[in-house]
């Protein structure tokens, strides 16, 4: 493993939902702050910066991992979905996001982007996931606006639809 | 989905950018080219002197711009005002005490926040403590420290009140029933901190400050006062979203202060983002509460009077617009109940602890705590159904509108039917059959209720209830809750509205999109609602803001007055456009039409446009330019009259709440088997978003009932630091409602509408509290119903008759993070050779890891400085021990501690070497006191670690004086007496 030195930056490159990003990063810059404030990308949201809240999740080559948790010389060569990217191929909202909104499983949105990382990766490994395996993976979050039944509502309702769609293309 | 668009469940156009992350919060915006950024250093103790504050070292360290401190903060700053007149100054930073853990001491400006942070660790502060005021009770008495010495004492403000004559009431009730509560401190703790970007313009003075406030903006004007400048050199902006509020960004302005006088001194734009630390410890927080309430029932279980003495803890200072909580519910004091005769009895004492300030709910659940507490002890004293006796208590639906004794003006509803809806259709029966169904199982399952009384659009008036009438008098009339909305068409034709309600995630965009596409006959996608907010250059006024539940009762009724008027002006335009009399244009479908003949119809961008491009050609009546603002306020929201009676709310809505809780009679964990709001607040404008502002209103008040809360130890110590500390429910916690809605428009606010978001935060933790009260068969006198907590209370009375012992009022005091301990270990040596490994300074010296610097400071004291680390985080301590009553070589006593950014800590230990014929048997015991950040973050591990490190500490000594006896080399990395004593708070190298 490559020694970094504390007073240096150092280059980091990464795939940013499917596009090549660089930036340079102190090895104690958080993964948070450097892609807020180094890459522009402020989708990604800091609540508790210990690893408590969520707010920060991002899928981190496919799984759902606190930036605040993470340096940004981690991210190196790695594959990084976040919010951004989570819209479909159209950058119409995806079915999660609809629902999210028709369920109004969001007020002020702050802890929202965090929440939906997390639920994209329980529906892509977890498709029969059931109401008490959701509510487990949502309490790796806090929401302060919503009672979370929205959320609960907007997955099982998603899972079923993609559970139907798949079922119909058979 | 078609019109009338209000009523409807219209998803939130919030959320298209929300669920992108294109969401525009306060952090999120472009800050101007040469941004510096700021870091807090903050008091460590609760109550202290400064001696001295040393920046010299900070000053000089890469990348740090300026040092701000209390001389800077008393040379560009005024304290802040606030409603009671007494010499108790804030400013933004301490000047010459710190009076709660957390106080900003001093702000560092540097190029980047982490370059501020390490900059933080070289400010070296000198503090002499003093004695620390935590409960309110004790800081009440007459005899307590001054927090502010320039008072008469701690209780800055009291007063007395009677309405009607409960005296005459007591002496006449056949039963008097009596309870004292205490309300604890929580807060809502929105998501997002607070965030700060300030810039001073010399050559005008004038700040520019962007900040994620939430009004009200009566604090505008504290906020320019304090920094010496008229309203109009205060830019304050608002960015379009912000992560929640709940209150809590009020307590942000004195930041406003501090990093505007902090960018004025640094000649540079400044941006703070607090972190959760800072948030948790220095924000702000709910009132915690002492009271003591008598109600004075007759023998058909009619509630004839209420005696209230409330003993109110707003922390350290009273900022504004404290002493605002305890007077906020002061015309409903009654609740839901039809009472005429009231005494309350007001106390307002700084304590120890974070000021406090607005938060959802805001003195409602500090008042309905002790009230639906007191129905359910009157219900057992009375033997009458606790859901009968509040049914024959409550308003009666004939007397609306009705007056209350403290003078509100009930609006409207008709509480007995809510309640009994809420019986038959939340299902009450079939939770009494599973009640009975489980005891008879043995299991501990109890229902609940709460009737609560919900006020909305707070009178600016009622605070002035805390003066005298001849001090009001004499200060001039306050009343009134002006709210403002401008609607515009632009030369093409098309809707955007703005208003001044700086919203935190309720939907105000969406739902003033449907006030307004009713009015003008548009489609709401048509209509851009703009939420951000620039007081130079947008409407507002002193009432401004997001907070007690304003928006669907105030700013709903300005943003129809404006789009109304607009409507008004319109219709002339189209009527001469169309040939028709003005009587005839109707408005739909985004046209203007004759009525009778839709064919004569117009899109209505085509009038509108005219305005602009052809105002010669608008009938002179129409008037040219399509903008209006209109300002609205109430008649009904007076001052205080010379009696004191205040109509201190807009509105009142109605919440009747059933809940079913079951308690594991192992662990205590309190699970919510079924909860039921029913809520009657007039018409309902989105269904969708008032279900989810109770949702949101429940989830913050199960956590305040079970959970939540800002705990301190006994020396003011900060215990609640984290978000494993401190607890917000998650999605495991929170159970699904049944929402049930009455709707009886308010007469009185222009669209029928009033507050809904913050009445679960008052009826829902007394609810529970009622419910656990009556699984558990013990009266609960304070929250959060923590597994502990009813542990206590259910174990230690259970051999006792249950109602003889209630939970004691007062938190218990506790030790907060005082760590005790003693130990025994056998040396083969003697006496003296152990003796002579103690008092080795220069060995010492040598096996201090990450020692700088030891100094021998005479008559056996000495002073280290060290760096270590707790797990990542790492910083920089001086520890300072003095060996006191050597006996060589029989015992001798240390006493000392460190300090540093990371933490205090205070102890003593005392050792005795006692001969032996195996060599010395060395006895100690210690005590250490721990707080600052350690014992804010690491509470929960700091007890077990320090007892290892401790008894470590003493075994290490014995090796090494083994091996000095010995003459052997030390084997291991020996750990040194002063990193042993670093090591009592837990610290490890």
């Amino acid at each position: 493993m490559q020694r970094l030195d504390a007073g240096l930056r150092h280059r980091v490159r990464f795939l940013l939902n499917g596009r090549a990003v660089e930036g340079d990063a102190e090895p104690r810059m958080l993964a948070s702050d450097f892609l807020r404030q180094v890459l522009g990308a402020t989708g990604t949201h800091v609540g508790c910066e210990h690893g408590v809240c969520g707010a920060c999740t991002i899928r981190i080559d496919g799984k759902a991992q606190r930036t605040c948790l993470t340096f940004a010389v981690q991210l190196d060569d790695c594959r990084l979905e976040t919010i951004e990217g989570l819209t479909d191929d159209k950058g119409d909202l995806n079915d999660l996001q609809t629902a999210f909104r028709r369920l109004h499983a969001l007020q002020c949105g702050f802890c929202t982007p965090g929440i939906l990382m997390s639920l994209d990766q329980l529906l892509e490994e977890e498709p029969e996931a059931d109401e008490v395996r959701i509510r487990d993976v949502l309490s790796g979050h806090i929401c302060r606006c919503t009672g979370y039944q929205g959320m609960v509502d907007a997955t099982l309702e998603v899972m079923a639809a993609r559970r139907n769609a798949a079922g119909g293309e058979e | 989905m078609e019109a009338p668009w209000l009523g409807k469940s219209l998803e939130r156009v919030e959320d298209l950018s929300l669920l992108r992350g294109q969401g525009q919060f306060a952090d999120d915006l472009a800050t101007p080219p040469g941004t510096c950024h700021a870091a807090f250093l903050r008091s460590p103790l609760a109550h202290a002197k400064i001696r001295s504050v040393n920046i010299h070292q900070a000053l000089s360290m890469a990348g740090v711009v300026a040092v701000i401190t209390g001389a800077d903060i008393l040379a560009h700053s005024k304290p802040f005002i606030t409603g009671v007149k007494v010499e108790a100054p804030h400013y933004a930073l301490a000047t010459d005490r710190v009076r709660y853990v957390g106080e900003p001491v001093a702000i560092v400006i540097a190029a980047n926040r982490y370059l501020a942070e390490d900059a933080l660790d070289a400010i070296e502060v000198e503090y002499a403590a003093l004695e620390a005021l935590v409960d309110p009770a004790e800081a009440a008495a007459d005899t307590a420290t001054k927090l502010h010495p320039s008072t008469d004492g701690n209780v800055l403000h009291e007063r007395s009140f009677r309405y009607g004559n409960p005296e005459d009431a007591f002496t006449k009730a056949a039963h008097v029933v009596e309870t004292s509560v205490h309300y604890p401190r929580n807060s809502c703790t929105p998501m997002e901190c607070y965030v700060v970007v300030a810039r001073h313009n010399a050559g005008e003075d004038l700040f520019e400050v962007t900040a994620n406030f939430q009004g009200p903006y009566t604090l505008h004007t504290i906020m320019a006062r304090s920094l010496k400048v008229p309203g109009n050199r205060l830019r304050l902006k608002t960015p379009p979203d912000s992560g929640g509020s709940f209150g809590v960004k009020q307590g942000i302005f004195p930041y406003v202060v501090a990093l505007g006088v902090a960018a004025r001194v640094a000649g540079c734009p400044v941006k703070w983002v607090e972190d959760r630390l800072e948030h948790l410890s220095a924000a702000t927080s709910a009132t915690n509460r002492l009271t003591t309430l008598k109600g004075a029932f007759d023998e058909n279980g009619r509630l004839l009077a209420l005696d209230y003495d409330q003993l109110e803890d707003c922390g350290a200072y009273l900022r504004a617009p404290e002493p605002a909580t305890i007077y906020r519910m002061h015309g409903n004091m009654t609740g839901a109940y039809d009472i005429q005769d009231l005494a309350i009895r007001n106390r307002v004492v700084v304590t120890n602890k974070t000021p406090t300030g607005l938060m959802r709910g805001f003195g409602g659940p500090q008042i309905y705590f002790p009230l639906e507490r007191l129905m359910d002890l009157a219900a057992k004293k009375l033997a009458i159904d606790p859901l009968e006796l509040r049914r024959r208590n409550l308003v009666p639906t004939e007397a609306m509108p009705y007056t209350t004794a403290s003078g509100a003006l009930l609006d409207s509803g008709d509480y007995t039917r809510s309640l009994d809806r809420a019986v038959e259709e939340g299902g009450l029966s079939e939770l009494i059959a599973r009640r009975d169904a489980a005891r008879t199982q043995g299991r501990l399952y109890g229902i609940g209720y709460a009737a609560v009384v919900e006020p909305s659009i707070s009178n600016m008036g009622y605070i002035t209830t805390l003066l005298t009438p001849e001090q009001r008098e004499k200060a001039g009339p306050k009343n009134g809750a002006l709210a403002t909305a401008t609607v515009s068409f632009d030369p093409s034709g098309s809707i955007t509205v703005n208003t001044s309600s700086v919203p935190q995630g309720q939907g105000h965009r969406t739902v003033l999109s449907q006030v307004v596409a009713d009015a003008l006959g548009v489609h709401p996608s048509t209509i851009v609602v703009s939420s951000d907010h620039d007081t130079n250059k947008d409407p507002w006024s002193i009432a401004s803001g997001n907070y007690a539940s304003r928006f669907a009762g105030a700013v709903t009724g300005a943003a129809h007055k404006a789009a109304m008027k607009l409507r008004e002006r319109l219709t002339r335009i189209a009527a001469a456009d169309l040939n028709i009399p003005v009587e005839e244009v109707e408005f739909g479908g985004g046209k203007v039409y004759a009525r009778g003949n839709p064919d004569n119809a117009l899109p209505i961008a085509r009038p509108a446009a005219k305005a602009h491009w052809s105002p010669l050609s608008v009938p002179d009546e129409a008037g040219v330019g399509l903008r209006e603002t209109a300002i609205w306020t109430m008649p009904e929201l007076t001052e205080p009259d010379e009696a004191d009676r205040i109509n201190s709310s807009g509105s009142y809505g109605f919440i009747f709440d059933i809940c079913g809780v079951e308690i594991d009679p192992d662990t205590f964990a309190v699970r919510i088997d079924k909860y039921v709001t029913m809520h009657d607040a007039g018409r309902l404008l989105n269904p969708m978003l008032a279900d989810g502002q109770i949702r949101g209103g429940f989830s913050n008040a199960l956590g305040a009932a079970l959970y939540e809360e800002l705990a301190y130890a006994a020396d003011g110590s900060f215990l609640s630091g984290t978000f494993v500390d401190y607890l917000p429910p998650t999605a495991v916690e929170v159970p699904d409602l049944v929402i049930l809605h009455d709707q009886s428009p308010s007469p009185f606010t222009p669209l029928g509408s009033k507050g809904l978001g913050e009445g679960n935060c008052m009826s829902t933790p007394v609810c529970i509290a009622n419910a656990v009260a009556d699984a558990v068969d013990r009266d609960i006198t304070t929250l959060p119903l923590t597994r502990s907590r009813l542990a206590g209370l259910v174990m230690a009375t259970e051999a006792e008759d249950a109602r003889s012992v209630p939970v004691a009022p007062a938190p218990p005091p506790g030790e907060g993070h005082a760590l005790r301990g003693e130990g025994s270990t056998m040396v083969p040596a003697s006496p003296a050779d152990v003796w002579a490994v103690i008092l080795d300074e220069e060995k010492l010296a040598s096996v201090i890891p990450g020692c700088h610097e030891l100094q021998n400071l005479g008559d056996n004291a000495y002073r280290a400085d060290v760096t270590l680390g707790i797990g990542p985080v790492k910083g920089r301590f001086r520890a300072e021990v003095v060996l006191l009553d050597l006996d060589e070589p029989r015992s001798l006593r240390l006493v000392g501690g460190a300090s540093g950014p990371l933490g205090i800590s205070q102890g003593e230990g005392h050792v005795t070497l006692v001969e032996t014929p195996e060599g010395t048997r060395v006895d100690y015991h210690y005590a250490v006191r721990i707080s600052g950040k350690v014992a804010a973050v690491g509470s929960r591990l700091i007890d077990g670690a320090a007892r290892t490190l401790i008894n470590s500490f003493f075994k290490h000594l014995v090796s090494q004086t083994t091996n000095q006896a010995t003459g052997q080399t030390e084997t291991a990395p020996a750990q040194g007496l002063f990193a042993r004593i670093l090591a009592f708070f837990g610290i490890t190298s």
